[in-house]
């Protein structure tokens, strides 16, 4: 604990996204919590842990097995004038409630002409490497991205976690929050709870460089600051930003690191074709082409189903495929 | 005007075993002769001033309809959803409504919208193509029409979950405690969210009604493609109960769906409608129903018909004069006029506005799109100036 007392502490991301839903139900009494298991289990990842017993059943919600209902019943309770933060349990269940959300979550606020409010969070646990079975492991953020009407973000460490679930639950929009299930008990950071957060719909610059930019977000944020750890020491700076916002993008810190290093590489766990990554590559060269050395690469997952967990980690984004598309941006 | 006999203690005889063992399945008060019958559960009083005013609501509501219908064939409507033989289960739902209950509508409700006040003219927005829904839905507690089949069950079953939160349900005073109604048909039957609605609403104790109007046709498939037991005993599969009710008798409409409500808002859960009807023009103005069905049903269903059996019963009755159809006429017409002079000047949506209603706080990336159309838009003006 340091000097300012209570104020700090090392916690996980599982425990700032916890202590964030926490602080945002005492700010409001209109905030419900809604998923499979978040009550007194505490959800299958223990993000909800603690929450049912202190604030009621009522507001923290064991639901029936049912993704679509989990979610359209959440727009029942927004139209009602709650605000309500669901979990979808994994990444892969999230389909049965795709309907909702793409053709009710997105599209009320449109029909309505701005006189209907959908101020939702769907919290999706998101991204592989933990050996899990088949759809427990994926990555739909590009499907969500895609849609209008959806804003779309992905933390990526424990103080974000703490920060920006309470930003997308006090967002009058709906907000697609994906956390990086991998990161839930692994690294712990300081979290000064009386610090000034930025802007939810934000990107940052994490590790500053000259010679490439690296873009990612959720669990590759970690990969990519590896990577340029070991870049150092091959005497190649590597800036690194973590996107957060995938929906708006938040594309100036993006631009000027591009126009400064003219090399970009981007890395998601998310398939390549039509990813992040694509829609990255599309504006920076629309907007730095003069700038750019090298076209943008982009190190993701290969077109074929997310494979049998053995063999994940050849599948997933790492340290070496990252720093290998690095060396390419040289190669034009 | 006397309240139905209550849901409490004979709950399981009125839903229960007495349907299931082949009692008086379909709630009847007037038959389609327009003869008064008495059901042992279900019955009440009317007064001939509500009598009248049920006739007057189905007149008009057809009478939107066939406008509608007849501004679609005209050009002036891309679509229109028919609603020609459901008056009575429209009229009768909506009627049974409080102001403070909501309504969940699927896109087909123009008498349940006739009935909370909303004019008319607003739902031919969305069947123009100048908007998706034009009402604010808090104004009249009627929600935006909903096009995916079943999916406002779930938003309605979210609300009624809503209102059980805020402490408006089995208050005690009929004046606050609220219900929602979910609208949907025979077809949305099969849907994932209704079912799932289903079972949200028994789990939770919600306070909604289910109200399907088995209008025996989705599109070109019949009934049978849909369900192989009536409708209504789903109800009891799900844990609550079901009714069939005449759905072309207004009286027993009214009658069972107000039942429905006041259960629902004394606490004591959702319930499930089917009201038995028959959807006498096409699915919209783009099918055609000769093409799957044979005209003898509909013949046999006209006989059915929700507005003349409660003529017949009208005058056979002395309830009503010759001013009263005269007056009435010249309102339809009347109502006719402005629709088909208020679609006509519906104004068309702006192209820049679309951009202003995706979010509450629109994003930058958008505005720029906004912004960027609309110097793409200015330059044309400046070449032709």
């Amino acid at each position: 604990m340091s000097e300012a007392g209570m104020s700090t502490q090392k916690i996980t991301l599982a425990k700032g996204l916890n202590m964030g839903l926490r602080k945002a139900m005492e700010a409001d009494d209109k905030v419900l919590i809604a998923g499979e298991d978040v009550g007194k289990l505490g959800g299958v990842f223990r993000i909800t842990d603690g929450l049912q017993k202190d604030f009621g059943e009522d507001r923290v919600i064991d639901s029936p097995l049912a993704e679509s209902g989990i979610v359209g019943t959440a727009v029942g309770m927004a139209l009602r004038g709650y605000r309500p933060v669901v979990e979808i349990q994994f990444d892969g269940f999230v389909y049965p409630a795709y309907d909702q959300i793409v053709c009710q979550v997105a599209k009320f606020t449109y029909r309505s002409q701005g006189k209907v409010k959908m101020p939702m969070v769907i919290r999706i646990p998101f991204g592989g490497g933990i050996g899990a079975v088949e759809h427990h492991s994926e990555s739909p953020e590009a499907q969500f991205a895609h849609t209008p009407g959806l804003k779309v973000v992905a933390c990526s460490n424990p103080v974000d976690g703490y920060w920006m679930i309470q930003q997308a639950i006090a967002h009058d929009d709906p907000v697609i929050f994906l956390e990086p299930k991998r990161q839930y008990h692994a690294d712990k950071a300081e979290l000064d709870e009386s610090a000034t957060p930025e802007p939810l719909f934000s990107s940052r610059v994490v590790r500053k460089g000259e010679d490439v930019t690296v873009l990612a977000y959720g669990p590759t944020v970690k990969t990519a600051l590896k990577c340029a750890e070991a870049a150092e020491q091959e005497g190649r700076s590597l800036e690194v930003i973590d996107l957060r916002t995938l929906s708006p993008l938040d594309m100036r810190p993006v631009y000027e690191s591009v126009r400064r290093t003219g090399r970009v590489v981007v890395t998601h766990e998310a398939h390549v074709n039509l990813g992040m990554g694509s829609e990255l590559a599309a504006r920076i060269t629309e907007e730095c082409f003069y700038s750019l050395e090298a076209p943008v690469l982009r190190v993701g997952a290969f077109d074929h189903p997310y494979p049998p967990s053995r063999i994940e980690e050849e599948y997933l984004p790492d340290l070496d495929r990252v720093l290998d598309a690095v060396d390419r941006t040289f190669a034009f | 005007m006397n309240d139905p006999a209550g849901f409490g203690p004979d709950l399981a005889e009125v839903f229960g075993p007495s349907q299931s063992d082949g009692g008086p399945e379909l709630v009847q008060l007037l038959t389609p002769e327009g003869e008064r019958v008495h059901h042992p559960e279900f019955d009440m009083e009317f007064s001939a001033e509500q009598l009248l005013g049920f006739y007057r609501d189905m007149v008009l509501t057809r009478r939107i309809d066939v406008e509608a219908t007849a501004l679609q064939r005209h050009g002036e409507l891309g679509i229109w959803a028919q609603l020609l033989g459901q008056e009575a289960a429209q009229i009768g739902a909506g009627r049974a409504l409080k102001p403070q209950d909501y309504v969940f509508p699927t896109y087909r409700e123009h008498g349940v919208a006739w009935c909370r006040g909303l004019d008319p003219l607003k739902l031919l927005g969305l069947f123009r193509g100048v908007d998706q829904g034009s009402w604010d839905p808090t104004e009249a507690n009627f929600g935006l029409y909903t096009i995916v089949i079943g999916a406002q069950t779930l938003h309605a079953t979210g609300y009624a979950m809503g209102v059980q939160r805020d402490g408006l349900v089995g208050t005690g005073d009929p004046d606050r405690d609220m219900a929602v109604i979910a609208h949907f048909g025979d077809g949305a039957s099969s849907q994932g969210d209704v079912n799932e609605s289903f079972i949200f609403a028994a789990s939770y104790n919600a306070p909604v009604v289910f109200f399907c109007q088995n209008n025996q046709w989705a599109i070109s498939e019949p009934i049978e493609r849909q369900t192989r037991i009536p409708l209504y005993q789903r109800a009891l599969g799900f844990g609550f109960p079901g009714i069939r009710v005449d759905g072309n008798d207004v009286m027993a409409t009214y009658a069972v769906t107000q039942a429905a409500l006041k259960r629902a808002r004394e606490g004591n859960g959702p319930s499930f409608i089917e009201a038995y009807t028959y959807r006498m023009g096409a699915h919209t103005t783009t099918d055609d129903p000769t093409r799957y069905r044979l005209n003898d049903d509909l013949e046999r269903w006209k006989l059915r018909d929700p507005i003349e059996r409660l003529k017949v019963y009208l005058r056979r009755n002395g309830l009503v004069d010759q001013k009263f159809f005269d007056d009435l006429d010249a309102e339809a017409k009347e109502l006719g006029h402005h629709l088909r002079e208020g679609c006509k000047s519906l104004p068309d949506p702006k192209p820049l506005d679309q951009f202003g209603y995706v979010f509450q706080e629109i994003t930058e990336e958008l505005a720029a799109q906004r912004d960027g159309f609309a110097a793409y838009l200015e330059s044309f003006e400046e070449v032709q100036s």
